[in-house]
């Protein structure tokens, strides 16, 4: 099937998972043109890397995806052996950039012009030598490694009286994650917000070349420690996909009931922390000790506060029993009157709402043009959830038949945000119970046949938005390639926007209200 | 100068030093049970103030001896400020070495010292807190002098010790004009102490911060002076507002049994006065940095208000 009128041909993945078409892009202006189609579908990119496939006879192979209206497309391009390029998409997808550099420094595979300054690579290696490329074990003493040897990095400047930089991190006064950014200021006013990332780069994808699927799954879900079910929900689909398999019904409800504890809990913390960095030290105690309840409940009940490695490909790893999931109900409804509460007390006090209210602020369009997603999205007013029913779209099970309400706010600054948190929360809390008490009896685990060979992509709605992860064997049942894709990618460069007329000492709050991953994106 | 005098300023100051801390983790304590965390122990600043003490200093390649120097002269004016503020007794050998006009100097020259050695450095950061500093420190300023001149204007004399004795033996008369002053010098004190709704004491987000964002740079025992200072600072205004809106309680002239009363009054003061402190700190967020010549605007509204009751109303008394 054709997708948007263009040529490239199209066939729907197999499986329960997300709606995905996949489909091989002849050359590179075929590739282009779908982008651009695209675009004018008020689409968005959803994840792009490359791979190298030159052991098994053929060259690079570049893959994007775009989300639109219906699911998720998934084209592919081949790229020759010698002098591998593709078009720049950045000028389509200004989010593409910083995928496209990431591509370049572990790849080697270019855009023909654009920005072409390092993303991932800070001098750790040399410009010359790209770590997943299946040639650089050799042709580098990868035991020994390479001396470091730091590059400088063109920041865009910006001129004017009384313009000047204030570089923030990569170390900061906190224990946070390490990010650069460099803002050009005139007194308190931010004129412009740099950020540079990559510090956390950990050598997972390359990592992932060749291990098996059970490794594959254990290290998904430890790409972003405060995603793990998301990542692992997502590598699990794209491995069913890629084996044909789909979970039991019970199953999928379980792993609902995980994702969906997994983002209340984030939010939780997310709620609290606002209010701390807004001074308000009471909202923080009050919210984290709602999450340390929550988080010990996961203790309890899955072996483990995050719950790492209960998804796995197949089904889950454990089951709940009936104590188990009334524990999980009485729990919803204490921690619900308890959030309620507070959200009385966020509402109605004043100095909270005056920080909040129009600081950071993004709109609809912008959003749209930057491809977020997530969250931060939908306090845009843009109804973007992957479990959510919308003209034309009807969601993965088992979130078809739980019926998501969205929630939505018009306002796109950090009281938007805010609503949207609280709002997820209430539903989430709403959906646990639903599915606490209506839960087939059935297994919770099918086997996974092993596949030589095969392609697929998962897609979930993490708390922060979007999770992919794509997965392809190489042909003896080994992972030839694993690429997880964080919301991330697309929020970070939302994220300079909209500090944009903000002023300096505003910066922590609108970027607490994003709270993007560092580790997801740096990889 | 009788010996006693001089005695009881050397306890005054004595007691300053070792009590400032101790309000400070008073304070603290406080913040962390109207948050339902466990608190810190009390002498927790101690411990603070210890550590570093035996800590080496780390000095930026850039440090000129202003930088070295500023902890000291930080220090100095805020013992000084502690010895002209009558805490204990009325009855001080050194307040007229200062008036309260002096006063407010003493604390600028700390605040231009300390901004001084933030720049000094050349980090953004310090610039930033300096900048910063500076803004509050302008606003802040005209509001303490009206809040004086007030008090100033009922005793006739610009002598803190004079103000507080006539303020302390008055009959038991409500000035209206003290009710305004009053308020004005409590939002005062917020900001120049970098308590919450201007600044927050307790942040670790480098581009939000004012005073922190000065000291980023100290370590060791400059550290340890400048935080020490800070809860002098503390003290002082706390001392301060005691003396002039609830002087009851304070020993004059020279009675031994007066100065020992005086201890127990001054700490059940400040107990109190630091509880409530908390408790303000607790239920507010901080304001957007635009905001605080906003919150400073109206301490001195209500400043100038005091004054003209004063002038107004109450007459000549």
């Amino acid at each position: 099937m054709q997708l948007l009128d263009e040529p490239i041909d199209f066939a729907r993945q197999e499986g329960v998972g997300a709606p995905v078409w996949t489909g091989r892009a002849a050359d590179s202006q075929e590739l282009q043109a779908f982008a651009i189609a695209a675009h004018r579908a008020d689409g968005r990119i959803a994840a792009l890397w490359g791979s190298d496939s030159r052991q098994r006879g053929g060259g690079f192979r570049l893959d994007c995806v775009f989300g639109l209206n219906e699911g998720h497309a998934w084209v592919s391009l081949d790229l020759p052996a010698e002098n591998p390029a593709y078009p720049d998409l950045a000028g389509i997808f200004p989010a593409a950039n910083r995928m496209q550099r990431a591509t370049c420094d572990l790849v080697g595979i270019a855009t023909e012009g654009g920005d072409r300054r390092p993303w991932l690579r800070h001098g750790a290696w040399p410009a010359d030598w790209y770590p997943l490329r299946h040639d650089a074990a050799q042709l580098a003493n990868e035991g020994a490694g390479f001396p470091n040897a730091p590059s400088d990095y063109d920041f865009v400047q910006v001129g004017g009286d009384g313009a000047h930089e204030i570089p923030v991190g990569p170390i900061h006064a906190g224990i946070i994650e390490p990010g650069h950014f460099r803002f050009s200021v005139i007194g308190e006013r931010v004129l412009r917000l740099e950020q540079r990332l990559g510090y956390q780069h950990k050598g997972v994808e390359k990592l992932y070349i060749g291990m098996n699927v059970a490794d594959g799954a254990r290290l998904a879900g430890r790409i972003s420690g405060d995603s793990t079910c998301a990542y692992a929900w997502a590598y699990a689909a794209a491995v069913e996909a890629a084996c044909g398999v789909s979970p039991p019904p019970r199953a999928l409800l379980l792993r609902a009931l995980m994702l969906e504890r997994e983002r209340v809990a984030n939010h939780l913390g997310d709620l609290g922390a606002l209010g701390n960095d807004a001074a308000l030290a009471f909202g923080f105690s009050q919210f984290m000790r709602l999450k340390e309840d929550w988080l010990r409940l996961n203790g309890a009940l899955f072996c483990h506060r995050f719950m790492m490695d209960s998804i796995v490909p197949g089904g889950t790893a454990l089951d709940l029993d009936a104590p188990a999931l009334a524990a999980i109900v009485e729990q919803c409804d204490a921690i619900g009157r308890e959030v309620k509460e507070l959200q009385k007390i966020y509402d109605e006090h004043a100095g909270l709402q005056d920080r909040f209210l129009t600081t950071g602020a993004i709109d609809a369009d912008l959003a749209r043009e930057l491809s977020l997603t997530g969250v931060a999205a939908r306090a845009t007013g843009m109804i973007l959830d992957a479990r959510i029913h919308r003209q034309g779209y009807t969601p993965p099970p088992p979130y078809a038949m739980l019926g998501v309400r969205p929630a939505t706010d018009e306002r796109g600054d950090v009281a938007a945000r805010v609503a949207v948190r609280f709002a997820e929360v209430f539903e989430s809390l709403r959906l646990l119970r639903e599915i606490a008490v209506g839960l087939p009896d059935s297994g919770v685990r099918i086997d996974v046949p092993p596949v030589a060979d095969g392609y697929g992509l998962g897609v979930i709605e993490g708390w922060r938005g979007e999770v992919l992860v794509g997965v392809s064997f190489d042909g003896d049942g080994r992972l030839a390639r694993v690429h997880p894709h964080d919301p991330s990618w697309q929020a970070w460069p939302a994220l300079e926007h909209a500090v944009m007329r903000d002023i300096v000492p505003d910066f922590p709050l609108i970027n607490k209200s994003f709270n993007l991953s560092y580790s997801g994106v740096d990889l | 100068m009788n010996v006693f005098g001089f005695l009881g300023q050397m306890f005054a100051i004595a007691l300053a030093l070792l009590l400032a801390p101790l309000l400070t983790g008073w304070v603290n304590q406080c913040r962390a049970w109207l948050q339902n965390r466990s608190a810190p122990p009390l002498l927790q600043p101690y411990y603070m103030l210890h550590k570093l003490f035996l800590k080496d200093v780390v000095l930026a390649h850039g440090a000129s001896p202003l930088f070295r120097f500023a902890p000291f002269v930080v220090f100095g004016c805020m013992v000084l400020a502690c010895a002209i503020i009558p805490t204990l007794s009325t009855d001080l050998p050194l307040a007229p070495a200062a008036d309260t006009i002096a006063l407010v100097g003493v604390f600028g020259l700390a605040r231009i010292f300390i901004a001084l050695a933030a720049m000094d450095v050349g980090t953004s950061f310090g610039t930033l807190g300096g900048r910063r500093e500076m803004l509050i420190g302008f606003l802040a300023e005209p509001a303490l002098l009206m809040v004086i001149f007030t008090t100033a204007m009922i005793s006739q004399s610009t002598s803190v010790a004079t103000i507080v004795e006539t303020l302390a033996h008055r009959d038991f008369i409500i000035y209206p004009s003290l009710a305004f002053a009053g308020i004005a010098f409590t939002f005062v004190s917020f900001a120049e102490n970098a308590r919450v709704p201007v600044d927050n004491p307790a942040t670790h987000l480098e581009l939000t911060m004012i005073h922190e964002a000065m000291i980023l740079e100290y370590s060791g025992r400059h550290l340890a002076l400048i935080e020490w200072a800070a809860s002098l600072k503390l003290y002082a205004y706390s001392c301060l507002g005691l003396a002039l809106f609830f002087p009851w309680g304070i020993a004059e002239g020279d009675s031994f049994l007066g100065l020992l009363l005086a201890i127990p009054v001054l700490a059940i003061k400040l107990a109190i006065g630091g509880a409530l402190l908390a408790g303000i700190e607790t239920i507010n967020a901080k304001v957007r940095i635009f905001r605080a010549p906003e919150f400073l605007g109206t301490a001195f509204l209500f400043a100038v208000l005091g004054l003209l009751v004063r002038l107004l109303l109450e007459g000549r008394v």
